[in-house]
């Protein structure tokens, strides 16, 4: 690898490494948020505070921030070998089909017909909209 | 409401850092506090008001919806940015971009007609206290 041309391997772990660290965030926050609860009762209850205390005392909330902060970091190296119009619609798609499949095996959600249906017709439609 | 935020402010927000960003001087990583100065110009200012106020929604939604439903939602924002792109701006659109545009909003239409959380069994072990919960 030369740096100014990545080969097809590498330009493929850059982009797994988006993906694998953006679907870890959004599965932990949204684990998270689901053991917190509906904000909107919460806030409705306990106030603005109230919400905001329960989001920051759940540890979870941090590790998926921490996964986010990683896959932006990993977006931002990954741009700085790859042509932007790889890298964002290739992660940016790649991860709706990553997190279907993380829901439907860490959070358990019934992932049905629709919704796999739905995040393919949108994962294909990113990838055309940033051509 | 709550998801139709999510997809404006990420669009919006990263659209001000852009414009903001764009229109300062190149800052060097040797001054990396002219960073800091970059906070307080008004583009970059209202782009991170947006993107914490985006956030904020995202956490809402996932606090009562499934990932696998709110995630396919927010894609909507890429088309909002590419109609206004057209519209306001008139940046001509290519025919991948419309099909692109249809495409996410046939997906979204598509997610947004089934439920939005997974329905869980109730424990048994409390009934009356969940029962009570969904009262109240």
């Amino acid at each position: 690898m030369t740096g100014v041309h990545p080969g097809a391997w590498a330009a493929a772990a850059m982009i797994a490494a988006v993906v694998l660290t953006s679907t870890a965030g959004e599965v932990l926050t949204a684990a998270a948020m689901k053991s917190v609860g509906d904000l909107d009762e919460i806030r409705a209850k306990s106030g603005l505070k109230g919400a905001i205390r329960g989001v920051v005392t759940c540890p979870l909330f941090f590790m998926g921030v921490f996964f986010l902060s990683l896959s932006f970091f990993s977006l931002l190296f990954a741009l700085n070998h790859l042509s932007l119009s790889l890298a964002a619609p290739a992660s940016a798609s790649l991860t709706l089909i990553t997190n279907a499949i993380a829901g439907k095996i860490f959070l358990r959600e019934n992932v049905d017909r629709r919704r796999w249906i739905s995040a393919g017709l949108v994962c294909v439609g990113v990838y055309f909209l940033a051509h | 409401m709550i998801l139709g935020l999510v997809a404006l402010g990420a669009p919006l927000g990263d659209s001000c850092l852009s414009r903001g960003m764009t229109s300062m001087p190149p800052i060097s990583l040797a001054h990396p506090l002219s960073l800091v100065s970059a906070i307080f110009t008004p583009w970059i200012g209202a782009g991170i008001v947006l993107l914490i106020g985006f956030f904020a929604s995202y956490l809402t939604a996932l606090s009562w919806a499934d990932l696998t439903y709110v995630l396919p939602a927010t894609a909507f924002g890429n088309v909002i940015v590419a109609l206004f792109a057209r519209f306001w701006l008139h940046e001509s659109i290519s025919w991948q971009r419309w099909a692109g545009i249809v495409l996410i909003t046939v997906g979204v239409g598509f997610v947004t007609q089934g439920p939005s959380l997974t329905e869980r069994p109730v424990e048994s072990a409390e009934p009356d206290e969940a029962v009570e919960g969904r009262v109240r």
